[in-house]
């Protein structure tokens, strides 16, 4: 797993981006970039060089799983590895990430070791 | 003569009254009586509504309710960040202090982070309580407007509009109740069976 990768982490709340950093950083995550919503995200993945997408879905004004389609659309970004990270807990919410490509669901509150856990499973698999 | 400030229903009913008087039978005296009895209950009820002062709700309470459910997510998130800078401190003192010691602080702080996350949750659950704050606004202006005389009118509140523009944004419901929300473990056994 290359640890040096660039990460881009999607939230609204700049406070759980600063968190989300701060476990990545404890993960040796050190190549981490933020956007607050789905279309500043979108914007910066076209433009940069990115291994890993970590979002949120309650975003205005794009969603998180409207970015995950855009992602899945582009063909240059279509293999990217996205984990949504979200209060969105509903079977369909899960369902309808699935069905658009999502790589790994992760509900809010989470812990350390299940995003630990998640980032590896879908980069081995990347 | 008709009294042009009384209820529109009890005009009516007077005028009947009136066009009527010794062609009714003892019934139809008394439904009209009611009739009349009942014109001036509306006509009272209006005037109590408007004594309720019910655009308060609309002018002074509800916004005044929302501004102070944004003030906790501005308290709370300042709160957070607070602990946050803390958090990051000790981080950097973790090469300064013995390998198992940095690791117990490494640990607490890990923990720290997760528990700093529910000012995300709680932040999208006021947000949901400000959503039905401002539909209760525009319901209540609504029957203000059905019922009020016209000159003690608040200006109509428009209900707060609902985009379902895409999927994302349809399914965007914020936190579950703690009892309705599915776990991780519940979540990964679903992603599973796509597999």
């Amino acid at each position: 797993m290359d640890k040096n990768m660039n990460v881009l982490i999607v939230d609204d709340y700049k406070t759980m981006l600063r968190i989300i950093r701060n476990l990545l950083k404890q993960l040796e995550f050190d190549n981490v970039e933020e956007a607050t919503d789905g279309t500043e995200a979108l914007a910066k993945l076209r433009a940069g060089n990115f291994g890993l997408v970590i979002s949120d879905w309650n975003m205005e004004p794009m969603t998180g799983l409207d970015l995950l389609k855009e992602v899945r659309a582009d063909a240059r970004l279509k293999t990217l590895p996205f984990i949504m990270i979200t209060a969105e807990s509903k079977t369909e919410n899960v369902v309808a990430a699935k069905q658009a490509g999502v790589s790994n669901y992760i509900v809010k509150p989470f812990n350390a070791e299940t995003l630990r856990e998640k980032i590896e499973k879908v980069l081995v698999h990347a | 003569m008709l009294d042009v400030k009384s209820d529109p229903i009890e005009q009516a009913v007077r005028q009947v009254l009136g066009s009527l008087a010794g062609d009714m039978t003892t019934t139809e005296a008394s439904l009209l009586a009611e009739l009349e009895a009942l014109g001036s209950e509306v006509r009272r009820a209006k005037s109590e509504m408007a004594a309720l002062r019910v655009d308060d709700i609309g002018a002074s309470h509800i916004p005044r309710a929302t501004d102070e459910l944004d003030a906790v997510v501005e308290h709370t998130a300042n709160a957070t960040n607070e602990i946050l800078d803390v958090c990051e401190g000790l981080e950097a003192m973790q090469a300064r202090v013995a390998p198992a010691e940095a690791e117990k602080l490494a640990s607490a702080v890990t923990r720290i982070y997760e528990a700093c996350s529910f000012q995300d949750i709680t932040g999208q659950r006021i947000s949901k309580v400000v959503s039905a704050l401002k539909a209760i606004e525009a319901r209540v202006s609504s029957v203000t407007a059905r019922f009020a005389p016209a000159t003690e009118l608040p200006p109509l509140i428009a209900a707060v509009p609902i985009t379902l523009a895409t999927e994302g944004r349809a399914l965007a419901n914020g936190p579950q109740m703690p009892g309705a929300a599915s776990s991780q473990a519940e979540i990964d056994k679903l992603l599973a069976s796509f597999d």
